[in-house]
């Protein structure tokens, strides 16, 4: 243990460094997401397992009697499991957040003398990565089964920015649960109440025509069949402006009544 | 509160510097639970000051107002110079603060965890790497900087977390319990460790519920219970205040404790405390007269004594004699 007794050693020689720049502290919060992916990999595989299973039962089991044809269906359905896919996957940083408040890493960084909000500026590049990440891969496997994006590649890059738009707007609900509950497991099974029906009774699986009519009544007005349509329109180009503003509402109405209540919560002690 | 050696007979040459720490009636309350109760603690620089109390005294929620987690409801208070409520930025300028618990992103590695923050201190990629590994060395966990923390045990978390808390040299460390959960060497680690910032000129503040801990680290030492301080002062003045006519016995052979135990009783009518380790006795003796009889029945009964001592009472002692109840003692605590 002799260095341990050895003071100077332990202390700095360096210059204090200026106050480094909001962005600074944000991009080394984005680096801390990335290495997050370098030494957990096994949550890629929790965040496309279930949009995979989704994929290839829906579209070989169901895909024939729901819509004529598998590879019909694989055409309605791909554009909605990247939907559900970004909606699902919005727990993860609401779940980090509440693993590092329960471990009180968060206390350090609240002790740190940096820009407070920079710690959520890591958990969204976080979620851009995911979204994208498990974005690629599925549209990869609907590639491979025979999907095609009318709208070509601007389709698709047009889609993925939406897609992390509502990613970003869905994230609110879990980082609000985040702060306030402090097992992970918690987060995403509260998190999971609110979010399955408003994923499960939407248009991503079936034409609401199909339904009952109270049902109908209430999956069109579901703001996740407003996303849905407005990403198959703009992976086939038939997206009107209309169309996309609907499938913005959500999102930024989470953002607008949530980021002051998480600023909140995040201050209050 | 007895304020033992009021800050007047304090060395002149601190008079010169703000002090590190001021307090002043600090008040903080969690609904119905009174954390804090109107503290009131000035810590001159360069000195290492021991916040000593049960569980739930108000310890953890003292070090958190200070460190500007949590707003004080009512008092005021100034680390090294700046108002933790009016400016909180600058206070954790000038600070460090190692938790109760290793706060440490488990999933990366030891040396990414101070990269990350030697980054967020504002170093540039290149010095953050070097003063990381500059510290790893420092802490001896050069070894296992490149793995996860998740696989470390808990006296390198410690000494990591630690680590992470010096990046840049604070004005005020705080230590919140730095020791607890931690066995004997690893412990004795630590002590060493806070020794030899203390003597590199870092004040420290720290909590501990370890009487002995602050015994060994703190020139000051504060003992508070249920938010409210109830005395401060050196360990040895915190003796002195309580009476020193303890007589301490040590043997040679423990396998005598019981005997020797009820043969002091009987000689001295007093209850006999056994230190942590077992390996002491203590007992009020009253009179000098009375503990040399003591001690003749004890040889008399042929039980050799190691060691033997007329002196001050443990601070376990001092602390029943403050509250009238006996510190509260953690499984696994105290260790020599």
């Amino acid at each position: 243990m002799s260095s341990l007794e050895n003071g100077p050693a332990m202390l700095s020689n360096l210059a204090r460094p200026p106050r480094p720049s909001a962005i600074s502290n944000a991009l080394t919060f984005g680096w801390r997401a990335v290495l997050k992916f370098k030494h957990v990999p096994e949550q890629l595989f929790d965040l496309i397992m279930t949009p995979l299973m989704f994929t290839l039962l829906f579209t070989f089991v169901f895909g024939g009697a729901l819509a004529g044809s598998t590879s019909d269906y694989l055409q309605f359905f791909l554009p909605g499991i990247l939907v559900q896919t970004v909606v699902f996957n919005s727990v993860y940083s609401g779940m980090g957040l509440s693993t590092d408040l329960s471990k009180g890493l968060f206390e350090r960084f609240r002790s740190l003398p940096i820009w407070s909000l920079s710690p959520f500026a890591g958990l969204m590049v976080g979620d851009v990565l995911r979204h994208t990440i498990a974005g690629l891969i599925i549209l990869t496997v609907g590639l491979v089964l025979g999907y095609r994006p009318e709208a070509g590649i601007a389709g698709v890059v047009a889609s993925f920015v939406l897609l992390i738009a509502i990613g970003f707007g869905v994230g609110w609900i879990f980082i609000v649960l985040g702060l306030l509950i402090r097992t992970p497991m918690t987060v995403m099974t509260i998190g999971f109440t609110f979010i399955f029906p408003l994923v499960f009774a939407s248009n991503i699986m079936v034409r609401p025509e199909t339904m009952p009519g109270w049902l109908e009544a209430f999956v069109v007005r579901n703001p996740v069949s407003h996303m849905t349509t407005a990403l198959r329109g703009l992976m086939s180009g038939t997206a009107t402006g209309g169309e996309v503003v609907l499938a913005l509402v959500a999102p930024a109405l989470l953002t607008i009544v949530l980021s002051p209540l998480v600023l909140w919560l995040y201050r209050r002690s | 509160m007895n304020d033992l050696n009021p800050m007047g007979t304090m060395p002149a040459a601190h008079d010169t510097l703000p002090l590190a720490i001021s307090v002043r009636g600090l008040a903080k309350r969690y609904g119905d639970v009174t954390a804090l109760d109107g503290i009131d603690l000035d810590v001159p620089r360069g000195m290492i000051f021991g916040i000593l109390g049960p569980n739930g005294a108000g310890k953890t929620t003292l070090i958190r107002l200070l460190a500007t987690l949590a707003r004080p409801d009512s008092g005021s208070a100034t680390v090294m110079g700046h108002d933790v409520v009016s400016d909180p930025q600058a206070v954790r300028g000038a600070i460090a603060l190692t938790g109760q618990f290793a706060s440490l992103d488990e999933d990366l590695t030891g040396r990414e965890n101070l990269v990350m923050l030697a980054r967020l201190w504002g170093f540039s990629g290149s010095l953050a790497k070097a003063r990381a590994d500059e510290l790893l060395a420092a802490f001896e966990l050069s070894d296992a900087a490149r793995k996860q923390v998740k696989s470390y045990s808990g006296g390198m978390r410690r000494r990591l977390d630690i680590a992470a808390s010096l990046i840049v040299t604070p004005g005020v460390l705080f230590l919140d319990e730095p020791t607890t959960g931690l066995d004997p060497k690893a412990r004795q680690g630590v002590w060493k460790m806070i020794r030899a910032l203390a003597q590199s000129g870092v004040t420290i503040l720290l909590t501990t519920q370890y009487l002995e801990e602050a015994d060994q680290l703190a020139a000051r030492i504060a003992v508070i219970d249920r938010g409210r301080k109830i005395a401060e002062g050196t360990s040895r003045e915190l003796k002195s205040a309580i009476g020193s006519g303890f007589l301490h016995v040590a043997l040679a052979d423990n396998g005598r404790l019981d005997e020797a135990e009820a043969i002091l009783e009987r000689t001295l009518g007093a209850t006999v405390q056994r230190s942590a380790e077992g390996a002491q006795l203590s007992v009020v003796a009253g009179s000098t007269r009375a503990a040399n009889e003591a001690l003749a029945a004890l040889i008399s009964a042929g039980i050799e004594l190691s060691d033997f001592s007329m002196g001050s009472p443990s601070l376990d002692e001092v602390f029943l004699a403050l509250t009238g109840q006996p510190m509260e003692e953690e499984t696994g605590g105290e260790a020599s």
